[in-house]
């Protein structure tokens, strides 16, 4: 019986594109549906009622929603090649850890980052950094965070890079000078083709954020 | 295996702690517990977990490994010869992962937000936020316990554990407030269940009683309100 695939998400999604590189990593061919998140689709809805949130992978009409586990359900379910966690328990325990760490800080704290002002957003601002200059030491001197090979924390972080431009014009610093080393961690990750080809251009990104800021500013 | 292999820094009011003590006994493993008192943090646990700081954080051959669920996955992986905690399909996998990402995201914020907050208005949307959890986990246990005693079937598996280690909390926060969350006529299935998840020999002793709760509630209340007023 053939697979069917259907991947529900927006271009823009670093959480999305997780998903986008773990297919293309395993060579599993599906359909993409982009959605609109101020229409969403009677689809997204009946797949994901409890959060109404993309990426959902729909597999032989069974929903798997949140990325980390969409991820890990892809590697688990086409286990024959190219494997994404280490089989190492302390390894992948450790993988965890990295890439709920990565859930639980980055985005949420680029929102405060991006919607404050003044003091506040000095604070988070630092704060944003704080955490990849975190991620960079956990990085050490390892090409990968999988030591290495590309692995679980690598796909988990790398579809950020392309939102790097973004964060750096809002949060006035560079990130190749405040975190080389990731810098240089990403571009390796970008000569994967699964990487280049799921991830959108930076200035796209860029313009669809200063879209949804000027909108924000002028409520 | 030697005791001092395992090493667990937990708490015994911390429903996180709680979640790896029960894996550690679904696997009959003896371990060496460190009592951590959280005021200060001691030296032992930054020395571990030195990106939180937080309880539980497991200590196996002098490696630490930390957060909750990620160690009760870890015990899982690594004691394969024991019951198993997660479920073998991948599709269940990814649902009890799910749902026990749910409960992480929607339970003990909006149970701290209760304890924070003053005023019964001020109290209404988490204690909403609660009743619209038990009412979703009461559907998720039909469809995922398929008939059987726990949400992983014959046994405790990996979402009782998640969701099961909030219920002393669970009882505090109905005792203090004199609201009831876990009952009958909402969610008789989850009642059942958690009698069934309490009375289990990999869970006995482990629920904190609520007279001791109560006991640290009022200095924990003021702790949580001071933070926020400090952030």
């Amino acid at each position: 019986m053939a697979d069917e695939v259907v991947l529900l998400d927006t271009w823009v999604s670093m959480f999305g594109m997780r998903v986008r590189i773990a297919l293309a990593e395993k060579g599993v061919n599906y359909e993409y549906k982009e959605e609109n998140l101020r229409d969403k689709s009677p689809l997204l809805l009946q797949m994901n009622p409890i959060h109404k949130k993309i990426p959902v992978l729909i597999h032989n009409g069974k929903p798997i929603t949140e990325s980390a586990i969409i991820v890990q359900y892809i590697d688990e379910v086409w286990n024959e090649k190219s494997p994404i966690l280490p089989s190492d328990p302390y390894q992948r325990a450790q993988a965890r850890f990295w890439v709920d760490y990565i859930d639980k800080k980055i985005y949420a704290t680029w929102r405060e980052t991006w919607l404050s002002e003044g003091e506040e957003h000095e604070t988070r601002r630092k704060e944003f950094i704080s955490i990849f200059k975190q991620l960079e030491e956990a990085l050490g001197d390892n090409p990968f965070y999988g030591g290495d090979t590309f692995g679980f924390v690598d796909l988990g972080l790398i579809p950020f890079y392309c939102w790097f431009y973004t964060f750096e014009t809002y949060g006035h610093f560079k990130m190749e000078e405040e975190c080389p080393k990731l810098i240089a961690w990403a571009k390796r990750c970008m000569q994967r083709e699964s990487v280049s080809k799921s991830l959108p251009d930076e200035k796209k990104v860029f313009d669809f954020a200063e879209a949804i800021h000027k909108e924000l500013q002028s409520k | 295996m030697a005791k001092s292999e395992v090493k667990l820094i937990g708490k015994w009011s911390s429903p996180y702690a709680m979640r790896v003590k029960i894996a550690l006994n679904i696997k009959s493993l003896q371990y060496e517990l460190f009592e951590e008192t959280l005021n200060p943090k001691s030296h032992f646990l930054l020395q571990f977990n030195p990106v939180y700081g937080k309880v539980p954080v497991l200590i196996h051959h002098d490696r630490p490994i930390c957060e909750s669920l990620v160690i009760v996955e870890y015990i899982d992986e690594t004691w394969s010869t024991g019951p198993s905690i997660l479920p073998s399909d991948p599709y269940d996998r990814a649902l009890a992962r799910f749902w026990a990402a749910y409960i992480d995201d929607k339970w003990f914020p909006s149970m701290k937000n209760i304890v924070i907050v003053e005023g019964e208005e001020e109290r209404k949307p988490y204690f909403e936020v609660l009743e619209e959890v038990v009412e979703r986990m009461e559907d998720a246990f039909g469809k995922c316990s398929k008939g059987k005693p726990f949400f992983a079937g014959e046994r405790v598996g990996f979402l009782d554990i998640a969701f099961g280690s909030f219920l002393g909390w669970l009882s505090l926060i109905e005792h203090i407030y004199e609201r009831k969350l876990l009952v009958e006529a909402k969610a008789p299935a989850l009642v059942k269940w958690a009698e069934r998840f309490a009375a289990d020999p990999a869970v006995k002793g482990l629920i904190p009683e609520i007279d001791k709760l109560v006991e640290i509630f009022k200095p924990l209340q003021i702790k949580w309100r001071a933070a926020i007023g400090k952030k």
